[in-house]
């Protein structure tokens, strides 16, 4: 029995070896290039190590802080105005009874669903004549719309995971349906609302498209900044950057399923 | 009557945004195909195939390919992380597929360009290994750079919802197909897999539009032609103005997801009924 196992751990340590090399590869090689002060072909690893490149980013004279400011405002304002079109609407599509209720639910999809590129490019010149271009106004409309699936589709299972009994035993002793919501269903909701705020969060911080064609070059997000100095081959700049990005997202994978309950997940898109 | 009032009065507003700001610039993009001059014409579409109908096959094989490729891996991860007898090596799997599942497209393409590159790190490596001599390394970033790009960062997305499918299959079938002698990987290709078909269709599907309209990779990894339809618009608006040729090309790539949003749509009113 024991050798047996033995024998079976060659093949399995091997296959996942080689995935741990695929993906930690590609990463271990960003972390690098964000210390790399020297760093050129063949040598495996860089010449010199330091943080210079750290204190160019985040220098006050820098672009990277105002970068990130924009993309952090431009985040909150989307979380923001998401949540205040995705919890009514999910509410309605959870608890009230409502004519063609699936065809809405894909209704939502639709931005998801379509190359959007297309769409974009005449947003933007749409946006052009009406003075949005270049602006955060803009840019936030851009990615709620986009957004907004997340953010329906999750308060829609959330509050289907509620217990409709708790709601109508509060509204049998006597609170209205405000009251029954703002008490009972919100609270018990919130978990899984919380996580679609942070779907949406992500999904503007790492929004690249949309705002290369709308508010480029006067709004300048991270993304818009990783992608310049990626072409202007500042690969240590670009790094950096894709770093800020990285960390919220993958910090968002490891906490997901706290935020995202099984009985909440199961109910997406349902 | 009057709740389903505030039914409709509640869902409006976020119904309204989708058409404001997707369905209409979507309208506005399928006519401004036909825009030529001052008349409507085909004329964008003749320019567009005149210049671009290498890309546009590129485009098909790249998103197919790796339309392909993600199907597989998920197939396989998913299959170990259902099947799989030894705890140790599937909580590994499971620790470690999902890594690059929310890292952003634009950060995928800078990491790998940086790694793929002829004198990125995975050729150091292998240089410093042996395998290779510097003269013999390649770069890859051409239409390998992006498959790669795109499976890397796919993959968990789609594993993600097959493996959820699979661990909610009804265990005794396979149980008794395992005690009947059938071999894991028989039982994988025979059971387990028919059962998840929707889910599998509805990733890849999901996946695949998303592929078709991603403009930082191709931008970032390979920008040369043949390059995606992507790249192509962006630079005909960027370079040219050119919001004709910009939205038939558009409109192509459209159609091409078309034919596989269709499935999806059908998947989904099915799944639903």
């Amino acid at each position: 029995m024991m050798a047996r196992i033995d024998l079976w751990w060659l093949p399995r340590a091997l296959v996942l070896g080689l995935l741990a090399f695929v993906i930690f590869g590609p990463l271990t090689n960003l972390l690098l290039w964000t210390v790399a002060e020297k760093w050129y072909f063949p040598h495996m690893l860089p010449l010199e190590y330091g943080f210079s490149f750290w204190q160019r980013v985040f220098s006050p004279r820098g672009n990277a802080m105002e970068s990130l400011m924009t993309s952090i405002i431009v985040a909150v304002l989307t979380v923001i105005l998401a949540l205040a079109l995705a919890v009514p609407a999910g509410y309605a599509l959870s608890r009230l009874k409502l004519p063609f209720r699936s065809l809405i639910l894909l209704a939502f999809l639709i931005p998801q669903a379509f190359p959007n590129l297309p769409v974009y490019v005449n947003i933007a010149r749409f946006f052009y004549q009406i003075g949005l271009n270049g602006t955060i106004l803009g840019v936030v409309l851009v990615h709620v719309t986009h957004g907004l699936v997340y953010a329906v589709w999750i308060a829609t299972a959330a509050f289907s995971s509620v217990d409709i009994d708790l709601e109508e035993a509060a509204r049998s002793i006597g609170a209205g349906p405000l009251r029954a919501f703002r008490d009972i269903t919100l609270p018990l909701a919130a978990p899984g609302l919380l996580a679609s705020a942070i779907f949406v969060f992500l999904e503007s911080l790492d929004e690249f498209t949309g705002s290369y064609f709308v508010g480029a070059p006067d709004v300048n997000t991270l993304p818009l900044l990783l992608y310049t100095a990626g072409s202007g081959g500042n690969y240590q700049i670009a790094s950096i950057t894709a770093l800020l990005l990285l960390i919220p997202s993958i910090g968002f994978m490891l906490v997901v399923e706290r935020f995202l309950r099984a009985d909440v997940l199961s109910k997406v898109g349902h | 009557m009057q709740k389903r009032l505030l039914a409709i009065l509640l869902v409006i507003p976020a119904l309204v945004m989708i058409v404001l700001f997707f369905i209409v610039p979507l309208g506005a993009s399928v006519v401004g195909a036909f825009v030529v001059g001052d008349t409507y014409g085909l004329g964008n579409f003749s320019k567009s195939f005149e210049l671009y109908s290498s890309d546009m096959i590129f485009t098909l094989l790249i998103v197919g390919v790796s339309t392909l490729l993600i199907g597989l891996f998920s197939i396989a991860i998913g299959g170990y992380l259902t099947l799989g007898e030894n705890q140790r090596a599937v909580a590994v799997l499971r620790w470690l597929y999902r890594w690059p599942m929310f890292i952003p497209f634009i950060v995928v393409g800078q990491i790998l360009r940086t790694f793929l590159a002829k004198n990125g790190l995975m050729n150091n490596i292998l240089v410093s290994l042996g395998v290779l001599t510097p003269l013999q390394t390649v770069g890859f970033l051409d239409w390998r750079g992006i498959v790669i790009a795109f499976v890397w960062k796919q993959t968990p997305f789609v594993t993600l919802l097959v493996a959820g499918a699979m661990a909610s299959l009804d265990r005794s079938t396979i149980e008794a197909a395992r005690n009947l002698g059938a071999s894991r990987l028989r039982i994988l290709i025979e059971i387990v897999l028919p059962q998840i078909t929707g889910t599998l269709l509805v990733g890849l599907i999901l996946s695949f539009v998303t592929m078709m309209s991603v403009l930082s990779v191709p931008l970032m990894i390979n920008a040369q032609s043949p390059t995606m339809l992507t790249a192509d618009i962006a630079f005909r608006i960027n370079a040219h103005g050119d919001y004709g040729v910009a939205n038939a090309l558009g409109m192509i790539s459209l159609l091409l997801t078309a034919g596989v949003a269709l499935i999806y749509l059908r998947q989904s009113v099915k799944d639903r009924s």
